[in-house]
């Protein structure tokens, strides 16, 4: 039983969260700036643009171990390049099928947008969504099918 | 294999509060590659520098990781100083342990474990770092001012005085602004028009600065030293070359029940009309809505009074494009109509005005002529009630949750000329706070109360209603602690200020970054405050959040030095983090080129050769003056072909394995 067990070892997640340098990253600065408090168990990697997160990078992830990958990048209509973040949620709603076809729940995955200036928003953002992976426990699917190295 | 080297910064105690410097550096130590790992109190300081460039030399350092604040505070400090030591600077990567640590997690533990799988991941990422190159491209000696109030006035002043071309939008029919509305200015009450129509007609005049008025700009592409702008011009109706704005034209036109927007609709103005005496240019337009010529063909009594023959009905709206180095936005500011705020009567109320409005009834060239009148009936008001932060420092959906800034000096201001005029009137303002800061600011607000007997009243108004003529006010005094109500003719609301309308629109097409309020952001709050993030994209006045005229004029200069800097350069470093593409591997799909923003990838039939082909066939070809670098094509592309120099797909997998292991 997945929920007892978490009860038992406290289940810290493991979450990558890809942020775009211009909107949400900046927002990130800013949540910090602000001294917004959100779990420690995320972790930020910054790309020029939501749209250069290639979907594999997240299946790498969850190969990887992690329990939860974030897409954040600008709202949209004020992409920095115009048209990207469009880009990108067209293909991670493709991929978010996937996994959950594959057994992953959709859950462990998301897109939001987070402006430079909602630095409040990416805190509850995170919060929130490590809130829901924790409650999804530690993923397994891929982590397993992984070869031993 | 790289010689790294890792730097932990301690900022402080900003950093080293919540997270074991030294732990993070012991660390690193044991990380592939890492040669060298030490920590200092002051990183980006001159002798944080030399530690790092003497480190450099000394362990021959192929790689940097700076654990350290935001990329976005000290990136280039740190390449700069690398670079002096005869590394690339590409070879430098931040990993932020302040803003995204330190100052988010309260337990050292915990902060030092996610600090030191932050340093890993740069760690991880510098690996696979090549040295880049930036490129070079040409700056187009030439800026473009949006807004034409006394901010943009200013800024396209002092461009122009350095030497270069200057072109100002400015979508009403003269440029001035708010500004030219105003009646006297605090804290030394010289009259707004005395001090701004000289400046108007000093910009117009100037050699260097054509104004498009009437104009908007409606398509924004390129970037920083390179934009091409398409300026609509709106018709006027009036050919410019030949008008000489005698006015003659507006005195004849039939329809003159139009409400005057110049002076907040307290009178009327033609169809055909020039905003105020003073407009910049004095040219009049015609209001198509209103003309009957234009509406149904029928009139055309001002094209037989003119004597110039400048009337041209046919006119049509004109699309220029242009070429500019730098964009400053001026848009500036609107005062909120309170209509919202039932509370305040002003939908029902015909003498509760805003202070802009007011502003209008005080001017000597406004609807009254300056001659005090109540709006209803033209009474002269003889008891007055001010009421501060209307819309402003809320924090209900219909408010504002910003303080305007410029309502506490602006009532003290009226208050002293409605004193002035007329000594005999009594004024109560309420007021939450008063707010002041400001060179002699405060001294000006305290004559108001000693020297003139203005009734301040620290307590907010809930309700104003007409009674028997009178504008009744309830509202409370806090220092007294009781309900009060006055017997008013007239009341005054400083509604909140926001930001003008068309700026929103303006934002998308410059992608340039707005606060929730619609404001401009600038790139940092205290170092950085007249740039936008986006390159090139310079903020001036108002747009950027509320402010005096002083603050304006100041921020305009500013935003001059920038352009100026700017345009100074003859050549500009492009970004070197752009697409590459592996020709041995591209097929030619034209897939990346489809989602290119830019138009950057071409195709060229190119002789491939590898050990296992070789071929003529065409592949694609990345213009690296034209790509920004955004990376959709990366990830398009079906062969993996397409990267992104400074982000490749290893590099941004490496960093996904270091954090997830």
């Amino acid at each position: 039983m997945q929920i007892e067990e978490n009860k038992n070892e406290e289940f810290k997640p493991c979450i990558v969260a890809f942020c775009c340098n211009w909107c949400s990253y900046a927002g990130a600065d800013l949540a910090g700036s602000s001294r917004l408090t959100y779990p420690a168990d995320v972790k930020i990697i910054r790309v020029p643009c939501s749209c250069r997160v290639n979907p594999l990078f997240i299946l790498r992830a969850f190969q990887r171990g992690a329990d939860g990958v974030i897409i954040c990048g600008c709202h949209p209509g004020d992409c920095h390049y115009t048209t990207g973040n469009y880009y990108a949620r067209r293909r991670m709603t493709l991929l978010f099928g996937m996994l959950d076809y594959l057994g992953i729940e959709r859950e462990r995955t998301r897109v939001e947008w987070v402006s430079a200036a909602e630095g409040a928003k990416f805190a509850a953002t995170m919060s929130d969504f490590i809130d829901t992976v924790t409650k999804l426990g530690r993923n397994r699917k891929l982590r397993d099918l992984r070869c031993k190295e | 294999m790289q010689r790294i080297g890792v730097f932990v910064c301690w900022c402080g105690s900003n950093i080293a509060a919540t997270v074991d410097v030294k732990a993070v550096a012991e660390a690193a130590k044991g990380q592939p590659g890492v040669v060298f790992a030490t920590d200092y109190q002051y990183m980006c300081s001159e002798s944080g520098q030399t530690i790092l460039k003497d480190a450099i030399k000394e362990y021959g350092l192929t790689g940097v990781v700076i654990c350290s604040c935001s990329p976005r505070m000290h990136e280039a400090t740190f390449r700069k100083a690398a670079e002096s030591a005869g590394l690339n600077p590409y070879m430098v990567e931040i990993a932020n342990i302040r803003e995204q640590c330190s100052w988010i997690h309260k337990d050292m533990e915990v902060a030092t474990e996610k600090a030191i799988i932050l340093a890993k991941a740069a760690i991880a990422k510098v690996q696979l770092n090549k040295p880049l190159v930036a490129g070079e491209s040409e700056v187009v000696k030439r800026a473009l001012v949006i807004g034409g109030g006394i901010a943009g006035i200013q800024t396209a002043l002092d461009i122009a005085e350095a030497g270069y071309k200057v072109d100002i939008v400015e979508k009403q029919p003269t440029i001035g602004g708010k500004m030219a509305q105003l009646d006297k200015t605090f804290p030394t009450l010289d009259c707004a028009a005395c001090i701004l129509t000289p400046k108007m007609v000093d910009v117009a005049a100037h050699e260097n600065v054509t104004i498009y008025s009437y104009s908007e700009v409606v398509d924004v592409k390129g970037f920083v030293g390179n934009f091409t702008v398409q300026i609509k011009k709106k018709p006027r109706y009036i050919n410019e070359n030949l008008c000489t704005g005698c006015g003659a034209c507006t005195e004849k036109c039939p329809m003159k029940k139009q409400p005057n927007e110049f002076n907040m609709g307290f009178d009327k103005r033609g169809a055909i009309y020039i905003p105020f005496a003073q407009a910049v240019p004095k040219l009049p337009v015609i209001d198509a809505d209103a003309c009957l010529m234009l509406k149904n063909g029928k009139c055309g009594l001002c094209s037989k009074i003119c004597e110039a023959h400048a009337i041209d009905y046919t006119q049509k709206e004109e699309i220029i494009e242009e070429r500019y180095g730098a964009i400053v936005v001026a848009t500036g500011f609107n005062q909120i109509k309170p209509t919202q705020f039932e509370e305040y009567a002003y939908n029902t109320c015909p003498d509760v005005v805003t202070s802009l409005e007011y502003e209008r009834l005080m001017n000597a060239a406004g609807p009254t002529k300056g001659h005090l009148q109540r709006p209803s009936d033209g009474q002269r008001p003889k008891t007055i009630v001010f009421i501060q932060c209307v819309g402003s420092r809320g924090d209900s959906c219909r408010e504002k949750s910003y303080c305007s800034k410029i309502c506490c000096m602006y009532t003290a201001k009226h208050a002293m000329l409605t004193k002035d005029h007329y000594p005999d009137t009594d004024i109560h303002v309420f007021y939450i706070d008063i707010r002041t800061p400001g060179k002699n600011f405060d001294e000006f607000y305290r004559r108001a109360v000693e020297q003139y007997g203005v009734d301040y009243i620290k307590g907010m108004v809930g309700k104003v209603y007409e009674e028997n003529g009178k504008v009744m006010v309830q509202g409370s005094d806090l220092i007294d602690n009781k309900q009060i109500t006055i017997a008013a003719d007239m009341v005054v609301l400083a509604s909140a200020v926001e930001p003008d309308p068309s700026a929103r629109s303006l934002g998308t097409m410059l992608t340039a970054s707005m606060d929730t309020n619609d404001f401009f952001t600038e790139a940092h709050a205290k170092l950085r405050p007249v740039e936008s993030p986006t390159a090139g994209v310079f903020l001036s006045g108002m747009c950027q959040g509320p402010k005096d005229i002083p603050e304006t004029v100041s921020q305009a200069g500013a935003a001059a030095v920038k352009v100026i800097g700017l345009l100074a350069k003859d050549k500009l470093k492009n970004n070197p983090c752009v697409a590459a593409c592996n020709q041995s591997v591209c097929n030619g799909c034209s897939q990346c080129a489809n989602v290119c923003p830019y138009g950057a990838i071409t195709y060229v039939e190119k002789e491939i050769r590898t050990p296992e082909v070789r071929e003529v066939r065409r592949v694609a070809e990345v213009n690296e003056a034209v790509c920004q670098g955004c990376g959709a094509c990366t990830v398009t592309c079906p062969s993996s072909a397409m990267d992104l120099k400074g982000f490749t797909n290893r590099q941004i997998m490496a960093e996904v394995d270091a954090i997830c292991r």
